[in-house]
């Protein structure tokens, strides 16, 4: 099914007698779900974009290259830095806006600016219903009614199939620095990460890859802006961490961000990918208790990139802790997403009831 | 303004709710004497009054949850209260309900700089938060224009903003976690010192439900490093469609401002009269403030400047000194205490994309003149956030309710050009029966869905946010 409108698509979640499984561009599949494929990509295009006000409108199956391309004609972007999952999970096909926006994808600049939830201005979607159900708007500043855009963002489409997404947008920047330290210890690494973005120079990603590209450890930190600026900013790292070892700064276009926000470096390795967030400073413990293949630390430490063999469950190795991991790629037989306490999941099932009373939309993903 | 009948079976039991509430808590922690309960009357929002049945101030997450399954138990509704200091009416009690005030959890928990967290008791001020950790060279960010006296548990509730969201978002973006407890007394913690949910983003409905999902007990709130400096510029034109021009130049030019305010003459006038901070009479005044080191500071300004230039501004002044970035923003601190001076005055908080800025403020004047009352307009430009502020006479019998009309119109008039009833202020009381202007039944129903899970008897703070009609039969049942 591949519904070309909002009102289309009422009418097949109205109509449906089985269970949906609802594909954007089918690049970021999770879990177990079964049912007829719900395809998004005709709910396609810019519908208002508008430089000066930092503003995006678009359907749900516009292509992410699109928006970007569109974004960078104005020197703007996508600042939360959505990652590109086609090269970890092995998936071919084009990123949607409304896949995106659904499980409430981001990459390293996360840390400095907020997730895709934080840019998102606006939705409409339709319900298990088959309601159409619009929320937020297109304006920065919106505290009309309840906030649904963050719920249904990370909903992972199990609430509503999204139509509309409206975006914030940012500036692009002149120049990137990046900044590496090489040969720190994961918790020496993620205390220099933690001095950097506790300082007042604005480093916008905060990385440690224990095993770098030539097996070393490296631990990399990126400041953006005005060439001056990234200058000074760089001197003044590179003088609050002289006590970490040298920092080599180097100047460009920020290119080497790219397979740090994607996780290439497990790409081509066998096993299951979990991911992590947790309190940056209890990460390196965190990742002592898991003993996996390999790691990759971001955000500063709150976020762990893990590879494990398949079958593991790492929950049980990672015990009570302040956070939660998801399975993103393989299968263990363990939930996809972190157990709620009672009484989250109390709500969670709730809302689902609600939204979903059928439990017809993506049904099985998230519980 | 309307409000529900209240229900003579709570009001005929007032005598044992108290005594069960005296039962969990200190004695001076119940508040039922009627010359007492007074104090809760209202908000912000002084038009509307109402003495509660009676209020109660907890000093524990326990005790909150005490207060809550009783009242669940006894069928008493319940209004939370933060600082009071709600423009719209959200913490307005009525005759029936017990207010809970969280005035005395006031502590910090936790401070985390490595972290970069700090955990709080939600009646804790908004300002005392950053008073905790400024010493340390930290900052909490968002900055309601209330930030003295706002507790951050109102804060949670309305999603409130302030000057400087543009670059650092409004109190969404800065909330990690809650505990918070749930009209039958369960507490849940939602969220921690990590970032983003597991599940469903429950905490992201949370902040803004207008105190109608639970009452927020502590607050995990992420600080920041505050920048090495600040320094505000002046920008006077004589046309508002040219200042609006300005403003979308800046930030196509690729410069993110903190702060970018918007003042139109009406405005101007008074707070000259008032606050004497040497502003330029002109239509429209612009203060655009820059963050970072000097230098940064000197190469963001110089780009800002030769923007403002190509525009003919009648002036155009940066601050060279601390004292003169002091007299840039004293005219925009002291707006609303000006217009105070000069009459009563209703202050309305939507939003409109910043491109319609020309078109609704020419509107506005119109209006202006239809209703014979006089306006003045502040205005967060980054972001598109106005505050018009009304000028009536609250002793002149009709005026308010004239004002009320003409709020309203121009509420109506954000949204026609694609903005929103509300922009951080929250919708409370005050902008009720206009959800059903920007919002569809069905999109209205999915919200009050959420209260159904959350609060299924309809017994927190329910006379607000939704149209009464639109919840009659919930609140009813």
């Amino acid at each position: 099914m591949t519904p070309k409108t909002e009102a289309e698509l009422a009418q097949m979640i109205t109509g449906a007698n089985g269970p949906l499984r609802i594909r954007g561009g089918g690049t970021r599949p999770i879990g177990q779900c079964t049912g007829d494929a719900l395809d998004t990509s005709a709910l396609s295009g810019i519908s208002l974009y508008e430089p000066g006000a930092l503003t995006i409108v678009a359907g749900a199956g516009t292509p992410i290259s699109e928006i970007e391309q569109t974004l960078a004609a104005e020197n703007q972007r996508l600042a939360f830095e959505p990652m590109d999952h086609r090269a970890l999970l092995s998936t071919q096909g084009a990123p949607t806006l409304g896949g995106m926006a659904a499980a409430n994808i981001s990459g390293p600049r996360r840390i400095s600016v907020g997730a895709c939830r934080d840019f998102m201005l606006g939705v409409r979607f339709v319900d298990g219903q088959g309601n159409i159900i619009k929320n937020g708007g297109r304006v920065m500043k919106n505290v009309t009614g309840y906030d649904l855009v963050k719920l249904m963002a990370g909903s992972y489409g199990t609430l509503g199939v999204l139509t509309e997404v409206a975006l914030k947008v940012l500036p692009d920047v002149e120049t990137t620095g990046t900044l590496r330290l090489h040969g720190l210890t994961d918790r020496q690494a993620v205390q220099a990460l933690s001095a950097a973005l506790g300082s007042p120079f604005e480093a916008t990603a905060a990385a440690h890859l224990p095993n770098g590209p030539d097996g070393e450890p490296v631990t990399m930190l990126r400041i953006e802006g005005f060439e001056t600026s990234v200058k000074y900013r760089a001197g003044k790292l590179q003088e609050l961490l002289k006590g970490y070892g040298d920092v080599a700064v180097t100047l460009g276009d920020g290119s080497e961000w790219a397979a740090v926000r994607d996780v290439t470096a497990f790409a081509d390795q066998p096993g299951n990918v979990w991911r992590i967030s947790a309190k940056p400073s209890d990460a390196p413990e965190l990742v002592r208790r898991i003993e996996a293949n390999a790691v990759q630390y971001d955000w500063g430490g709150g976020l762990i990139w893990a590879l494990a063999d398949e079958g593991r469950d790492l929950r049980a190795a990672l015990g009570d802790f302040d956070g939660h991991a998801t399975l993103i790629r393989g299968t263990a037989d363990v939930p996809t997403f972190q157990p709620e306490i009672p009484a989250l999941a109390a709500i969670t099932t709730g809302l689902r009831a609600k939204f979903d009373p059928r439990g017809i939309l993506n049904s099985g993903i998230m519980s | 303004m309307e409000m529900p009948v209240p229900d003579a079976s709570v009001l005929s039991r007032k005598a044992q709710i108290v005594e069960r509430l005296s039962d969990v808590l200190p004695p001076h922690a119940v508040i039922s004497d009627e010359r007492e309960t007074h104090a809760y009357e209202c908000d912000a929002l002084t038009a509307y009054k109402c003495p509660p049945l009676c209020a109660v101030l907890p000093a524990n997450t326990k005790e909150v949850s005490d207060v809550l399954r009783i009242c669940h138990e006894m069928g008493v509704p319940v209004v939370p209260r933060g600082s009071g200091t709600s423009l719209a009416g959200g913490a307005l009690p009525t005759a029936d309900c017990v207010i809970l005030g969280v005035a005395k959890m006031n502590g910090v928990i936790e401070t985390n700089y490595d972290d970069r967290y700090i955990r709080v008791q939600s009646g804790r001020t908004n300002l005392s938060v950053t008073g905790a950790v400024e010493t340390d060279g930290f900052f909490y960010a968002p900055d309601p224009s209330s930030q003295l006296a706002c507790a951050i548990a109102g804060n949670i509730a309305m999603n409130s903003g302030g000057a400087h969201c543009l670059k650092y978002g409004v109190t969404t973006n800065n909330l990690m976690g809650v505990t918070m407890v749930l009209m039958d007394g369960t507490i849940v913690e939602i969220g921690g010192a990590h970032l983003d949910a597991g599940g469903l983003d429950i905490l992201g409905v949370i902040c803004g439900s207008e105190g109608q999902l639970g009452v927020v007990t502590e607050a995990t709130l992420r600080i920041l490093h505050k920048p090495e400096g600040a320094r505000p510029v002046l920008m006077g034109y004589d046309n508002s469609e040219v200042a609006g021009q300005v403003v979308t130049d800046i930030i196509k030019a690729g410069v993110l401002p903190v702060a970018i305010e918007f003042m139109d003459r009406p405005c101007i006038e008074a707070t000259e009269a008032f606050a004497k901070a040497g502003y330029p009479m002109c239509e429209a005044l612009l203060i655009v403030e820059v963050e970072g080191s000097e230098a940064e500071i000197d190469a963001q300004l110089k780009l800002i400047m030769e923007i403002a230039s190509k525009h003919n501004p009648v002036e155009l002044r940066e601050a060279k000194d601390a004292d003169e970035a002091g007299r840039i923003w004293l005219g925009r601190k002291s707006a609303f205490g000006a217009m105070g001076q000069i009459n009563d005055y209703m202050c309305l908080d939507g939003t409109i994309p910043v491109s319609s800025l020309p078109f609704v403020l020419k509107r506005i004047g119109e209006m202006s003149k239809d209703f014979g009352l006089d306006v003045g307009n502040v205005f967060h430009a980054g972001d598109g956030n106005m505050h018009p502020l009304i000028l009536f006479d609250a002793n002149k019998p009709g005026d308010l309710e004239l004002c009320e009309e003409f709020g309203a119109e121009i509420l109506k008039l954000c949204v026609e050009v694609g903005g929103c009833l509300t922009g951080e202020h929250g919708v409370g009381i005050e902008k009720r029966d206009l959800m059903n202007v920007q919002y569809d039944p069905a999109d209205l129903e999915a919200q009050m869905a959420i209260k159904d899970i959350f609060d299924p008897a309809w017994l927190l703070n329910a006379a607000k946010v939704f149209p009464l009609a639109t919840s009659q039969a919930r609140r009813a049942a």
